[in-house]
């Protein structure tokens, strides 16, 4: 055997590990909750009971799916007018401009903190904060943690935002100006429309990343088991409630918790793609 | 006063001692015509020599740059564009870009009407299809597409797009229009027909057209205006430049030597 | 034809464009204000703590840390034990996701529009996707209850890889792209054999792209929390064998979060961390930049 087709065969065999590594993950996980599911059928999934006891062990995700979803949501739709307007800060109003690679810059840093920090931070700055404004009352729960999420996924909807915004050809803007359109008019009538899939999908990626984040929600979302019954409530989303309960885990409740790692994995992945298809359609 | 540069009694577009300057870099440089009403006027002259930046100055689209500046008036039927609101210049002026370029999200009938949604001023439907049909019909579109008027513009032939794009224009009425190089991206049989087209529209509009392409300025332009390096060398009726150049540069560019 | 009776306010239209753009950068200066506030509220609060026997003692045990703040003391001791472990688990993790990544990134490059490497390049996009505490999940099931039959580095560093694993793939890929087809060419046509051409001519010309990616990615495991919650456990010794259970530094920040007599020293341990993780970020920032 020559030494191209070694290289050939090197370069496909380490790639496979990847497959494996992927295989090995749905096996694992759909292994892992097979017990739960097999206790609970598929109520497991709509049941909003989460009861521990020995004897009487219940285990439903509902209230973390739920906890999940709300706050994923709402932190997307807090997010949505601040990263609107930085991405059009860097890719229309000051493109190429010293403002905006500072400001692009402290953007980019703003995915390097870690969840950790970004929890901390609500914990100790922006829960006393809410409490003192009288917009909160205990300052832990969905809102709180959504709030924070919010800011942790700015980055990702506004770095790919930015680069469509910023490529929307200049003649189409220009024939728009010489109709008469202000910057405003020329922004929301052209350059937003024949942005709007890129924009659409930097949001559905955000909100890929909310659905998976841990650590701050974990801090801040109030860890309880009941069914979330609002924005004020605390709950649990489905990585906190990994993040919080595992410690003591074994037996049917570990196997309750790979479950929701399971739900999870199947949520997250499903946006992604949903993302990366709208992302694949443009170009 | 330069015995090269004709002059226009009672002219729709008046310009007087323009220079437009990118930072330091003069582009135009004192530059005094007037476009007579209903002709076409084309600008020639070699890559560079300012052609673009004179146009986009009589809409002020050159306000677009931050790094430009300039000196000297504009007068539209006797109005100072630079007194005026940009706004309502440029739905005076219509304006035709090198690229065809509708908008891509808009239907064709969209695109015709997008002058006046971006405006935000709306019409009664009947009002709106009026004015889309006359629109259309001027470019000799509306045969064409009167049935897929729903469709994108974008799917229309490169030529069909460029008359779009000048149905477009003219849906405000506008007194005077402009067009760079409107052809420069078409084929030839595309090309003829924008250029019958501006024949036909000089009834109704005044046309001043930048172009690269000398028969083309000599089949259907009225007056044409050659510049060099920012400056405007010659300024004539169309047939007595091309028979007979009063400067030694424009028989040169005419004659093909430079550009 | 006359166009009849255009009614618009030109004024209104101007003060919405105005108000708009006024818009657009109280929101951006509100969108970036968090790290400036975050960064400030961590020297604020840790620079104190922070010292040379921070960096070199092992945490103190809470009754030392309680004794210290009824004395008005600083809180003793400092975070050794969780800088090695993260040095540690970071560096296994590197160790395993770098080749693989980087090979793998090679096999996708040299297959542009295979079905095989469309397959692999999709299943790394949906690796990268999953959420971290899955990951801690897998690796607890994979490694703590089956190779180290224990909360172990290893287990953790199994974590961080398969997340490092799909960005220093994509990296590679897209970095092997812009290096123009001819060079691998020229490498070829003289005789050298394939796969030196790939490991002598295209990685050391890709090489800081490379190392872009590689930095950018450590500096995402770095801050990783959950997933080691979940495998490596965390510790109040420094450990240096990896089937046993290890510290670092976001555990430790965890452990002083959750216990009331230390939560002085999570902004030290905060601080030194956002140290670390925008050391590597602006780094390999400026590695790309150099490449320009
Ligand atoms: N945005 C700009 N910033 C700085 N300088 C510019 C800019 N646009 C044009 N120029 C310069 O101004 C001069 C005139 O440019 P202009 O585009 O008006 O020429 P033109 O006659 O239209 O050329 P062409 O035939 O190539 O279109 C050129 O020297 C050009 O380099
Ligand atoms: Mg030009």
């Amino acid at each position: 055997m020559n030494s191209d087709k070694i290289t050939k065969i090197v370069l496909f065999s380490v790639s496979f590990i990847i497959l494996i590594v992927a295989g090995g993950m749905v096996f694992s996980l759909v292994g892992g909750a097979i017990p739960a599911f097999k206790t609970f059928g598929l109520g497991f999934i709509t049941s909003t009971q989460w009861d521990p006891t020995d004897g009487h062990e219940v285990y439903g995700a509902m209230p973390f799916i739920a906890g999940t979803l709300i706050t994923s949501f709402a932190a997307l739709i807090i997010s949505f007018p601040l990263s609107f307007a930085t991405s059009l800060f860097l890719g229309e109003y000051y493109r190429n401009t010293f403002v905006a690679k500072i400001l692009g810059t402290m953007v980019d840093l703003l995915a390097g903190i870690p969840s950790i920090v970004y929890g901390l931070w609500g914990f100790y700055v922006l829960r006393p904060f809410l409490i003192d404004i009288g917009f909160e009352n205990q300052g832990f729960g969905v809102f709180t943690a959504s709030l924070v999420l919010a800011i942790m996924i700015i980055p990702y909807a506004t770095s790919l935002s930015n680069e469509i915004i910023s490529m929307v050809p200049n003649d189409l803007k220009e024939a728009a100006y010489s109709l008469g359109a202000t910057r405003y008019e020329v922004i929301m009538h052209v350059t937003v429309p024949a942005a709007r899939s890129g924009i659409f999908a930097g949001y559905i990626l955000a909100f890929g990343r909310a659905l998976g984040e841990t650590m701050a929600v974990t801090m801040l979302i109030g860890n309880s088991i009941k069914m979330p019954n609002g924005l004020f409530s605390t709950g649990n989303s489905m990585a906190s409630v990994i993040a919080n309960q595992f410690g003591e885990a074994d037996g049917l409740k570990l196997s309750a918790l790979i479950s929701i790692g399971l739900l999870l994995f199947v949520i997250t992945g499903i946006v992604n793609w949903i993302g990366k298809l709208i992302i694949k359609k443009m170009s | 006063m330069n015995t090269n540069i004709l002059e226009i009694k009672d002219p729709i577009l008046s310009i007087e001692n323009l220079s437009v300057a990118y930072d330091k870099n003069v582009a135009v440089k004192d530059v005094s015509v007037g476009i007579k009403k209903n002709t076409v006027t084309a600008i020639m002259g070699p890559s560079g020599c300012g052609k673009s930046t004179l146009l986009r100055v009589l809409n002020r689209m050159h306000e677009l740059y931050e790094n430009i500046h300039t000196t000297g008036t504009v007068l539209l039927n006797g109005e100072d564009v630079f007194k005026m609101s940009p706004i309502k210049l440029r739905r005076r002026t219509g304006m035709v870009f090198q690229r065809p370029n509708p908008f891509p999200t808009m239907s064709i009938y969209d695109n015709v009407i997008a002058g006046y949604k971006l405006n935000g001023i709306s019409q009664k439907k009947a009002e709106r299809d009026e004015i889309v049909e006359r629109s259309l019909r001027d470019v000799a579109l509306w045969d064409e597409v009167k049935d897929s008027l729903t469709k994108k513009g974008t799917f229309l032939s490169g030529g069909q797009q460029q008359r779009l794009c000048i149905a477009r224009a003219l849906a405000f009425n506008p007194e005077i229009i402009l067009l760079d190089e409107p052809t420069s991206a078409l084929d030839p049989v595309a090309t003829s027909k924008i250029e019958d087209l501006l024949i036909t529209l000089k009834e109704n509009y005044t046309i001043v057209m930048v172009t690269h392409n000398m028969s083309q300025a000599a089949r259907i332009s009225d007056y044409s205006l050659f510049m060099y390096l920012g400056e405007l060398v010659e300024y004539g009726k169309t047939k007595n430049m091309f028979t007979n150049p009063q400067d030694r540069r424009t028989e040169e560019y005419l004659t093909g030597k430079f550009g | 034809m006359k166009v009849t009776g255009i009614k618009d306010n030109i004024k209104l239209r101007i003060n919405k464009d105005r108000i708009f753009l006024s818009l657009v950068v109280l929101f951006s200066v509100i969108t970036v204000s968090p790290i400036v506030l975050i960064i400030f509220k961590l020297i604020e609060k840790g620079y104190k703590q922070l010292s040379f026997s921070f960096l070199i003692e092992k945490t103190p045990d809470t009754l030392q840390a309680m004794s210290a703040i009824s004395a008005h003391e600083v809180i003793p001791g400092g975070i050794a034990n969780g800088i090695l472990g993260t040095f540690l688990m970071v560096a296994l993790a590197g160790v395993i996701a770098i080749p693989v990544g980087i090979i793998s990134g090679v096999y996708l490059y040299e297959n542009q529009g295979k079905l095989m490497a469309n397959l692999v390049r999709n299943v790394s996009d949906i690796l990268q996707g999953v959420p971290s505490i899955v990951l801690g999940l897998i690796s607890y099931m994979w490694v703590v209850k089956h190779i180290t039959h224990g909360f172990s580095a290893l287990s953790g560093s199994v974590a961080l890889s398969i997340m490092m694993l799909p960005m220093i793939v994509r990296s590679t890929e897209e970095t092997l792209k812009m290096i123009p087809q001819t060079l691998k060419e020229a490498g070829l046509a003289l005789g050298i054999p394939y796969w030196r051409v790939l490991f002598g001519i295209l990685i050391p010309t890709g090489f800081s792209g490379l190392m872009t990616g590689i930095l950018l990615a450590v500096s995402r495991v770095i801050g990783e929390t959950a997933p080691l919650m979940l495998t490596a456990l965390g510790s109040t010794v420094i450990n240096t064998n990896i089937s046993k259970p290890t510290s670092a530094i976001p555990l430790l920040i965890w452990e002083f979060y959750n216990d009331p007599n230390m939560v002085d020293l999570i902004w030290s341990s905060s601080l030194l961390l956002m140290i670390i993780v925008l050391t590597f970020n602006l780094v390999s920032k400026q590695v790309a930049a150099q490449r320009k």
